[in-house]
């Protein structure tokens, strides 16, 4: 994975704390194989929206992403409920979820930037680097 | 059943499985099915509630399932681990999302959270009134199918759209 080294040097904080939010264990591993190539190893897991809201409060993530259709709390439920209580961290929407009116409805709600899946692992390095770039400046 | 329902599937397989697994998919002729069974042992079920209705059915043989999920995660696993149905379904979580995407228009659609069933000849329910389309897949894991059953809801239905469909196995 050629392109997650590169994108790797834009992490500054390796000891970066990040959430995963997503109701598949599968998507969290592939996410959790990328962030590795990145270097980053401090990685909580929830299964949707409302264990994200139970654990971000003890984990204090600087990096989250979350998946859009799961049960109990789906990721834009989420992504409101947070920003309540935090408008600083970064946030990334990885979802099936590709319509322009979807896109537009997370960014309003709060998310940073937004993958598309099916994603390479290049693609979505890239958007975890450009991402944190921006927090960065 | 409007082609415009069904084509967005067979771009839909193909990107996914490329992207996923670098995995070329070959499609086949599309057929009508008539008969509740899925066609193979391992089926990723998807349903479809808002402009468009219906399901959407991931149908594999076991031993195509295994290979795909081994390519997918990255892991070997059997089909009786507990992470095996998630793959399955998060596979055809990303069909069918993909698919819904490329549908024309300004159709407001939502997909449920995938069920996965594991069984020899299971069925899944299908409104009756929606035909059935089978694209027969082959790619170097295997053949499988997709089973498509969606139709365009009538502008006039004002009742709640269906949920997920239901899987008896």
């Amino acid at each position: 994975m050629p392109g997650a080294v590169s994108n790797a040097a834009l992490i500054g904080n390796k000891n970066m704390k990040v959430l995963l939010i997503d109701d598949s264990r599968t998507m969290r591993n592939i996410q959790k194989s990328v962030l590795s190539q990145l270097g980053l190893t401090q990685i909580e897991e929830a299964c949707d929206g409302q264990d994200a809201l139970s654990k971000v409060g003890a984990f204090q993530p600087e990096l989250i992403l979350v998946d859009w259709n799961m049960p109990n709390m789906d990721g834009l439920s989420f992504v409101k409920a947070y920003r309540q209580l935090n408008k600083q961290t970064p946030m990334i929407m990885v979802t099936t979820e590709s319509e322009k009116s979807r896109v537009i409805e997370a960014i309003k709600a709060g998310v940073n930037n937004y993958v598309i899946k099916p994603f390479t692992p290049d693609l979505l390095a890239q958007r975890i680097g450009e991402t944190l770039s921006k927090k960065a400046a | 059943m409007d082609p415009a329902l069904i084509t967005p599937f067979i771009a839909s397989i193909q990107n996914v499985f490329s992207t996923m697994m670098q995995l070329p998919v070959t499609i086949k002729e599309p057929t009508l099915k008539k008969t509740p069974e899925t066609t193979y042992d391992v089926s990723g079920i998807i349903g479809m509630s808002g402009d468009v209705v219906g399901s959407v059915v991931l149908s594999f043989p076991k031993q195509t399932a295994v290979r795909l999920v081994t390519l997918f995660t990255g892991t070997e696993m059997a089909p009786d681990s507990p992470d095996f149905p998630d793959a399955v379904g998060e596979l055809s979580n990303m069909v069918s999302g993909n698919a819904k995407g490329m549908f024309s228009g300004k159709r407001k659609v939502q997909i449920s959270c995938p069920s996965v069933v594991i069984g020899m000849g299971h069925t899944v329910s299908r409104p009756r009134d929606i035909p059935c389309v089978a694209i027969p897949c082959s790619c170097d894991c295997g053949d499988f199918v997709v089973e498509i059953c969606v139709q365009e809801r009538p502008p006039a239905a004002a009742s709640p759209a269906p949920t997920a469909a239901s899987a008896a196995g």
